[in-house]
């Protein structure tokens, strides 16, 4: 459990980070709640020579709202998202979700844009993001920012469409606050991933439904959304939940046994859904 | 508080506040000036031939002060590492060395090490050191290792280490099966478990200037067992090397052993005159810790019409690992006895094959053989109850052994002390509202629906404190039951104890003070307890299978009576009074009729210190040493119920309620007894629940973290209900049992029982351990592609075979024909 050695920039301005990333590219990673990051470097599944730590930079952390989009800071942590009144009111599901993360110490280091950077199919917050149809900020020394949509971002296993040089820096997601939402987290144990996880929203005729651990990468279930945004029932629409999935089998799950799993939570999440619009966070 | 009512009350633990605010001394938090950074370099094939190892590149590494392989240190060894139960004489055992040679056995073997300025520096250049393996074919399945289609040790020929039969009247158990109205039979997997303590293994060897030894700081059980078995590995004589257990968090049984890190540390301390110090980490601790359970159970019930059981038959192969480790072949001896459960079975044989896998050796995990013994009778008597078509709990009523019957002597030749199984079933049954439960049961089946009611029960008998050392010996345990222990009163009245056994977490220094306080009339706070430095404590057979208070206890409450006996005579010699004529009440003699004339115990003591006017014959101070080896074993007992909800959909297991009445006879703090039950309740829960040492089919280890080997955490589990009843030991004077290990005992068949009851109208007979919600899942799919005929054909695949990297095992009960749910 010790990491091989690095080198560490603690970053004391966004302008700083993206100058130290500028800098070294590939042999760089940013470092913000860790959560992540840190425990590959100590099992030395991850060997970066050069640690970027963006974890003071407070001006990337927090929650606003604009008209009708609500803008979370990157490093705002699990804790704080799960906690703010703004998010609450108008996109209930992440708040909810943030509370879904790991265990308290977990909640209270580890951030949003950190997770969603890490691009774990097994995370919680990038299926809700994915649901929401949000919208992630990139900034870059050389380019400035740019928007990418959240369906654009996950690119493969642990991969986004973030360049080394590129910092993230807000999610926007749209203000919800009259939608029915569910997060359907199934685990063994409750720190744990989930084995699969279902967040669904559903307002007006328009509807997402993100997948958690269904393929190398979060998933929307879009065959799924169309279906239930034209009116077939939860159960009908949870039938066509495997399309696009590239389930993966471990000690938890075969690849039947998590297809299994995903249509009953789907089937779930859509009935919660349909079932609380405009319920608070849980 | 009276110092007279002290045992029974519910004492804080004296060991909590250091430990709750980081001030424990644990082996690691040790300050050691100068000391090396031992790391070793683990195989990560289960199996292969090592052809080349390069140290040359970890050598030259920056703070490397050495690089060994085995070839280098062949000089250490006087012996072998050692195992101390050859359970038979022609037991086959490997030569074992700390570090390997030729072969590698399985995944975490160590094959060199490095002595390094700092752990960084060590962990480092064990990456650079270059070893070539030649890999071969893993063995992890039991079936398969049985079969030597590939055999491990070459030299040994086969994979089976031993065959051990409990000698019984196998005509008899013939008869019973012929002459049966009613048979079953129950194939029950126990799979690997990681004893996963919350302090990994930790130590340090320091050399004493000018050839004055070794201290051997560890993270042990057993500092007096490692002391010998230190002294015949390393040949360093016994007289040179002391050995300190610090702190110890937690141990389960996987800290009662000797392992290859400290024989290194040891012996390359008193070689290179430095001292040498390593920490495991919680990987490594995955891989080089001895597993636990690894067990394959047939077990066949006969019973007469009314489904009272004639006769038991068991059969079993025991995972012994890569190698034996200290006690790794008894581990199936200590089962052996219990699968006679609480039950008057007249008629019994077993049993067992013990064969050589690659896989990390096993070895004691609490309960230790005690707790799969229990599973395989308590789920075959939920079979039996479904044969026979009654509740589990009358079947289980027609078959105790009865409270008159005590003292028992049970068809394997044990006598059980004491005992009251339907008396405590029944304090547990009404707890939980049995009734109650099955009405509800009933009515939420009639109602349809896809989540499913479960009530499970399991009694049992712990046999713990073993002893006495001649009852050992018959078994080939290479050391006795005794335990020591020394009181003495000091000059200013306060008390020192110092005993054999070794305390890592249990609180024993509380129990302990608490009997020393009742006995002697004072405060347990002026009860100073000393253990685990065989410098202060020489002798001592150490704590493991729930022995500290059964023989440790019960061996100071002993001293105790030899220094009131020793004081009395003095006392009288002062009071001008006959020794007999003296009462001791309240830490004060008094003569009896002459309530003025009274001499406080603290008085006597200083007399015996000061000694200006000792009885002619006697001699100054005030102190008592015991050695006791108890007559019998003691036989806590208990009856657990667990009520589940099943989601049928998910497979997902709920623990609603969870009831356990454990009779451990006196209490002497409840509260300790309560901590000890919850944790072991927790532990076994865990076994039918969560936890599972996984390997492919590889021999790769699957679930050597904590995000992949499920340790429940506080939201996992239930809240426990506990009740008790009080049954005292007839055989100690305190009327104390153990209770370490009960909990464990008693909860994965119940947990179990409760699982398969909520599906058996599904059709489901049995359920694979850990009932994960793939296992739960996978279980209701087969019965429903049997046609719901109670038969589960296969619920996993075999090791061996395995595509996937699920866990492995062949789970086929068969009820016998007209038999099932």
């Amino acid at each position: 459990m010790i990491p091989a050695s690095f080198d560490y920039v603690r970053a004391s301005s966004p302008d700083e980070a993206l100058a130290a990333l500028a800098e070294h590219g590939d042999e760089a990673k940013l470092l913000a709640g860790g959560h992540s990051l840190l425990p590959l470097m100590k099992l030395r599944l991850a060997s970066p020579a050069v640690l970027v730590d963006v974890g003071r930079l407070g001006d990337l952390a927090g929650v606003r709202q604009e008209g009708d989009t609500v803008v979370v800071g990157a490093l705002t942590t699990h804790h704080d998202v799960h906690r703010s009144d703004v998010l609450r009111a108008q996109v209930p599901l992440l708040a909810h979700v943030a509370g879904q993360v790991g265990d308290p110490q977990v909640r209270h280091r580890g951030t949003i844009g950190g997770s969603l950077a890490h691009a774990d199919p097994a995370s919680d917050l990038p299926a809700a993001v994915l649901a929401l149809g949000g919208t992630l900020t990139a900034t870059s020394a050389a380019r400035g920012s740019r928007s990418i949509a959240a369906a654009d971002f996950f690119t493969g296993f642990l991969e986004s469409a973030l360049e080394p040089d590129e910092l993230l820096t807000e999610i926007r997601v749209p203000a919800v606050p009259d939608a029915g939402w569910s997060f359907q987290k199934f685990n063994r144990r409750a720190l744990d991933w989930a084995i699969v996880g279902v967040a669904a929203v559903h307002r007006n005729g328009a509807s997402g439904v993100g997948l958690v651990n269904m393929g190398p990468t979060p998933l929307l279930a879009a065959g799924v959304a169309a279906a239930w945004a034209g009116g077939a029932s939860p159960a009908e629409a949870a039938r066509r939940v495997a399309e696009g999935t590239e389930p993966g089998a471990d000690m938890n799950a075969t690849v039947e046994f998590r297809t299994h799993l995903a249509e009953v939570l789907t089937r779930r999440a859509l009935e919660e859904a349909e079932a609380r619009p405009q319920a608070g966070p849980g | 508080m009276s110092t007279t009512d002290v045992i029974g009350s519910r004492r804080l633990r004296r060991e909590d506040p250091a430990l709750l605010t980081g001030e424990g001394r644990y082996t690691d938090d040790l300050p050691i000036p100068g000391a090396l950074h031992m790391a070793l370099v683990r195989s990560p094939f289960a199996h292969a031939r090592i052809t080349a190892i390069d140290t040359t590149e970890a050598a030259a590494a920056p703070g490397v002060r050495a690089v060994y392989t085995a070839a280098d240190l062949e000089h250490l060894w006087a012996n072998p590492m050692p195992c101390a139960w050859p359970v038979t004489d022609d037991m086959r055992n490997p030569a074992h060395y700390p570090l390997a040679k030729d072969k590698v056995a399985y995944v975490g073997d160590a094959v060199a090490l490095v002595l390094a300025e700092s752990n960084a520096a060590a962990r480092d250049a064990v990456e650079l050191v270059d070893v070539d393996y030649d890999p071969l074919e893993a063995v992890i399945d039991l079936e398969d290792a049985l079969s030597d289609r590939v055999v491990i040790h070459e030299d040994l020929g086969t994979n089976v280490s031993y065959r051990w039969d409990l000698e019984l009247d196998e005509d008899a158990v013939q008869a019973a099966f012929d002459g049966a109205a009613h048979t079953v039979s129950g194939r029950f997997v126990q799979q690997r478990l990681l004893p996963m303590a919350m302090e990994p293994r930790a130590v340090a060897a320091v050399p004493a200037p000018f050839g004055g030894g070794v201290t051997l700081y560890s993270a042990t059980q057993v500092p007096h067992i490692l002391k010998v078995m230190a002294a015949v590995t390393t040949g360093i004589s016994e007289a040179d090397i002391r050995v300190v257990a610090p702190s110890v968090g937690g141990g389960f049984g996987s800290k009662l052993n000797v392992y290859a890190e400290e024989l290194l540390a040891l012996a390359l301390a008193n070689e290179r005159k430095e001292p040498v110090r390593w920490v495991e980490e919680r990987g490594e601790n995955a891989q080089a810790t001895i597993h636990g359970r690894g067990q394959i159970q047939e077990i066949d019930l006969a019973a007469d019409a009314d489904g009272k059981v004639t006769g038991v038959r068991v059969r079993l192969i025991g995972d012994m690992g890569a190698y034996l480790q200290l006690v790794t072949p008894g581990i199936p001896l200590l089962g052996a006895f219990l699968y006679c459960g609480v039950y008057d079975v007249p008629a019994f044989s077993f049993t067992c094959t013990s064969v050589f896998t690659t896989m990390t050796p096993t070895d004691a995990y609490r309960g230790a053989g005690r707790p799969e013994a229990t599973y395989a009778i308590e789920r075959a008597m939920d079979l039996l109850a479904a044969e026979v078509g009654v509740d589990p709990a009358e079947i289980r009523r027609r078959n105790y052994i009865t409270k008159d019957k005590f003292p028992y002597t049970a068809v394997t030749g044990l006598e059980y002390d004491s005992g009251d199984h339907e008396g405590a079933a029944a304090i547990a049954l009404d707890l939980a509202g049995y009734e109650a439960l099955r009405s509800e049961q009933a009515e939420r089946r009639a109602a349809g629906g896809t989540k499913h009611l479960g009530i499970g029960m399991s009694s049992y008998f712990e046999m713990c404190g073993l002893a006495p050392s001649r009852v050992l010996a018959s078994l080939n345990y290479s050391a006795g039951g005794w335990e020591s222990a020394t009181v003495r009163m000091l000059p200013t009245g306060k008390v020192e104890v110092v005993s054999g056994a070794t305390p890592h977490g249990q609180g024993h220094e509380t129990s302990w003070s608490m009997i020393v306080a009742e006995r002697l009339g004072v405060s347990p706070d002026d009860v100073e307890v000393l253990h685990s430095d065989t410098a202060i404590s020489p002798h001592g057979m150490d704590t493991y299978g729930s022995r500290s208070l059964p023989v440790g206890g019960v061996a100071i409450a002993m001293a105790c009576d030899r220094v009131i006996d020793k004081a009395r005579q003095i006392a009288a010699h002062q009071l001008e009074a006959a020794a007999g004529d003296l009462e001791l009440s309240g830490g004060v003699f008094r003569v009896k009729g002459s309530p003025d004339k009274e001499m406080p115990l603290a008085a006597v003591a200083f007399e015996a210190f000061t000694a200006h006017d000792l009885p002619d014959d006697l001699e100054p101070t005030l102190e008592a040493q015991v050695t006791y080896d108890p007559p019998n074993f003691s036989w806590p007992f208990g009856t657990h119920v667990c009520v589940v909800e099943v989601d049928e959909e998910t497979g997902a297991v709920e623990v609603r309620d969870y009831v356990a009445v454990d009779d451990c006879g006196t209490q002497i703090n409840p509260m300790i007894v309560e901590g000890q039950v919850h944790g072991g309740i927790v532990q076994g829960l865990a076994q039918a629940l969560f936890e599972e040492a996984v390997f492919d089919a590889d021999g790769n280890p699957q679930a050597a973290s904590l995000a992949e080997y499920l340790v429940p955490a506080a939201p996992d589990v239930p809240s426990l209900r506990l009740g008790h009843s009080v049954t005292p030991s007839p055989t100690n004077s305190l009327g104390v049992k153990g209770v370490g290990e009960a909990g464990t005992i008693g909860a994965a068949s119940t947990v179990i029982n409760a699982i398969v009851d909520a599906l058996s109208h599904l059709g489901v007979t049995e359920m694979r351990m850990p009932a994960s919600p793939l296992h739960v899942w996978e279980a209701i799919q087969a019965a429903r592609g049997t046609g719901g005929e109670g038969l589960v054909a296969e619920i996993a695949t075999d090791t061996a075979g395995a595509d996937r990297d699920a866990p492995s095992d062949t789970l086929s009960p068969q009820t016998q024909p007209g038999g099932g749910a």
